[in-house]
């Protein structure tokens, strides 16, 4: 994510940088003997955290047909051959997004431009669809993910530009308009986003208004800076906790093992 | 069935299944030897206007030796099936997009397409269309299967759906709201495979992306291979033929077929190769100045890996895994 600037100097465990942040809660989500869609970047660097840590047996799913993958070294593709390396079974889309729709799939890891207080998310344009401002890649997977995952997990970085009220576009289902909207609108019932991970802190979603409330925050921020970042009313969960700084093992195995050659972090 | 929304997309392909059958009657179906060059292949093939696809996408597995050959040969006003990278960039870069039925154009790690936005935010592309990735798959998949449509609990409830050509129906068994997406019929497929023989009987190792669906679904399939081999190694395997030689018009003999894009077990992706892309796409002068050095200039795939060079391509294969 970030590989112009290091916080940290060789050796120093102590310091640790907002790619790796990210890396580690995410990672944290990921159990084991579960099932996960995974996509390029921090979800991958997660997953394979997840699998060095707690989570030996967490079956990485990849779009376009891996499974079970053991994450040695990292796919900067999400068909490349890492995404199938000793893996369990090498299939194509079709088969990983029906064993989706069929239920099979826990938890999906997803990304996007914006995205509002129901957790819905924009990848398809900043602007007016017909002439955008912005012309982003699109839903690619990431709508199929919304849809048919149990649990979804968004990866954001956290500003009031992207954590808004209202999105240009919305591209992956989050909870739509509010309770009971996913399941009117045909989608699995029972589905929806679980939380957010940011730079900023861990968020979840109101059990019943289905708007999004903050759960935790990183190491060092304060409620207030997670506030001014988001551009909407967020909720607050009784007790907002403070999330673990990376563990020190954490950030040697993603160092060390996890991306060596410092791709992302 | 009642019929609860419609997309407002337009169907950039019409859909006429009875035609699709006729024309796939009238393939030949006799084993006839289909080799002959990119030239020859996108010559006869690929006509102005068309609508065509390509498999697997930019830097995995992707036909990169044809869609070059287009861009040397200015086939234009192409619709296109979009999950792209480095190839649908090529095409929008040399402006010979006319539409699109998107689901993800860009660069992966390496952010957003600034050939898309080039093409799209200043409406030279005229018909964008958008879809979810398996959306665009299960369009094929129902081209493949003969059908019209297929319903899928995809896209539901969202803007996606909404700027779609995809429609929400009340399931006649279940009452439920359920999206139909129509089949999706290419003019041209283009697939890179590892083997094929001269019949065009092809297989794939690793993942197989969307080959199978998307080589159903389309009225002419070129198909090039990283080796063209005899017949009888098909049929010493003829479980790992993915693609029977029916459904294919041409086939390419294209070592390195993918580059820069990687092949798995036999080659890794050109990570250089892949940024120079990336950084000459930024400006639209230093594009056509890629487009002129790696496709205007060269003769054909064998002039362009000649530039690549035989140390880059030979350290490309080092790094991959390999299947034995």
């Amino acid at each position: 994510m970030n590989n112009k600037t290091h916080s940290y100097n060789e050796g120093d465990l102590e310091e640790y940088n907002p790619a790796e942040l990210l890396i580690c809660t995410a990672s944290r989500l990921m159990a084991d003997n579960t099932t996960a869609f995974i996509g390029t970047g921090v979800p991958m660097l997660a997953a394979s955290l997840a699998q060095k840590m707690h989570a030996p047996n967490l079956v990485a799913i990849f779009e376009f047909g891996g499974t079970g993958a053991i994450l040695e070294e990292l796919p900067t593709a999400v068909g490349g051959e890492n995404t199938f390396h000793r893996a369990l079974a090498a299939s194509g889309i079709c088969d990983i997004v029906e064993a989706a729709q069929r239920g099979f799939i826990e938890y999906g890891f997803l990304g996007g431009a914006q995205i509002d207080p129901y957790g819905n998310l924009n990848s398809t344009v900043i602007g007016d669809y017909a002439r955008p401002k912005v012309r982003l890649p699109g839903s690619g997977g990431g709508n199929d993910v919304g849809s048919h995952c149990w649990q979804t997990i968004a990866i954001m970085r956290h500003d009031r530009k992207r954590f808004i009220e209202k999105l240009d576009f919305i591209t992956t289902p989050g909870y739509l308009t509010g309770p009971g909207a996913r399941e009117a609108a045909g989608l699995p019932p029972g589905t929806g986003p679980y939380r957010v991970v940011t730079n900023l802190g861990v968020l979840g979603y109101h059990p019943e208004s289905k708007r999004m409330m903050l759960l935790a925050t990183q190491p060092e921020v304060s409620i207030e800076q997670v506030l001014d970042h988001t551009a909407f009313d967020l909720l607050l969960a009784e007790e907002v906790k403070k999330s673990d700084p990376p563990a020190q093992e954490e950030l040697r195995i993603l160092r060390n093992e996890v991306d060596k050659d410092r791709l992302y972090i | 069935m009642k019929l609860i929304q419609s997309g407002s997309g337009e169907l950039i392909q019409p859909l006429d299944m009875d035609a699709f059958r006729a024309w796939n009657r009238e393939k030949p179906k006799a084993l006839v030897d289909k080799r002959m060059t990119e030239a020859e292949a996108i010559n006869k093939f690929v006509r102005d206007g068309d609508y065509i696809g390509t498999e697997l996408y930019g830097s995995v597995r992707c036909p990169m030796s044809l869609v070059s050959e287009i861009v040397r040969q200015g086939v234009k006003d192409l619709r296109i099936a979009g999950q792209g990278v480095l190839e649908l960039d090529l095409l929008l870069a040399a402006g010979l997009v006319k539409a699109l039925d998107i689901t993800y154009i860009g660069l992966e790690v390496y952010g957003v397409s600034n050939c898309l936005r080039r093409e799209v935010e200043s409406g030279r592309v005229e018909k964008v269309v958008d879809w979810s990735n398996a959306a665009i798959a299960w369009r094929f998949k129902a081209a493949a299967m003969g059908v019209p449509f297929i319903p899928v609990r995809s896209m539901l409830g969202t803007d996606t759906l909404k700027y779609s050509a995809a429609k929400v129906v009340e399931c006649p068994f279940t009452g439920d709201p359920i999206c139909l997406v129509p089949a999706l019929v290419l003019d041209v497929g283009l697939v890179h495979v590892h083997r094929v023989d001269k019949y065009g009987n092809a297989q794939i190792d690793g993942i197989s992306g969307f080959a199978t669906e998307l080589a159903r679904a389309s009225r002419r399939l070129l198909i090039s291979a990283e080796e063209i081999v005899d017949t009888d190694v098909i049929r010493d395997q003829p479980d790992r033929t993915i693609i029977p030689y029916y459904l294919v018009d041409a086939v390419i003999e294209a070592p390195y077929g993918a580059h820069p894009g990687e092949m798995c077990y036999r080659y890794t992706r050109d990570e250089d190769q892949i940024r120079e892309w990336v950084q000459a796409s930024k400006d639209q002068r230093t594009t056509r100045d890629y487009i002129e050095k790696y496709i205007y200039s060269v003769k054909d795939h064998q002039g362009y890996l000649d530039l690549v060079g035989r140390k880059n391509l030979d350290a490309l294969e080092r790094g991959a895994g390999h299947e034995q």
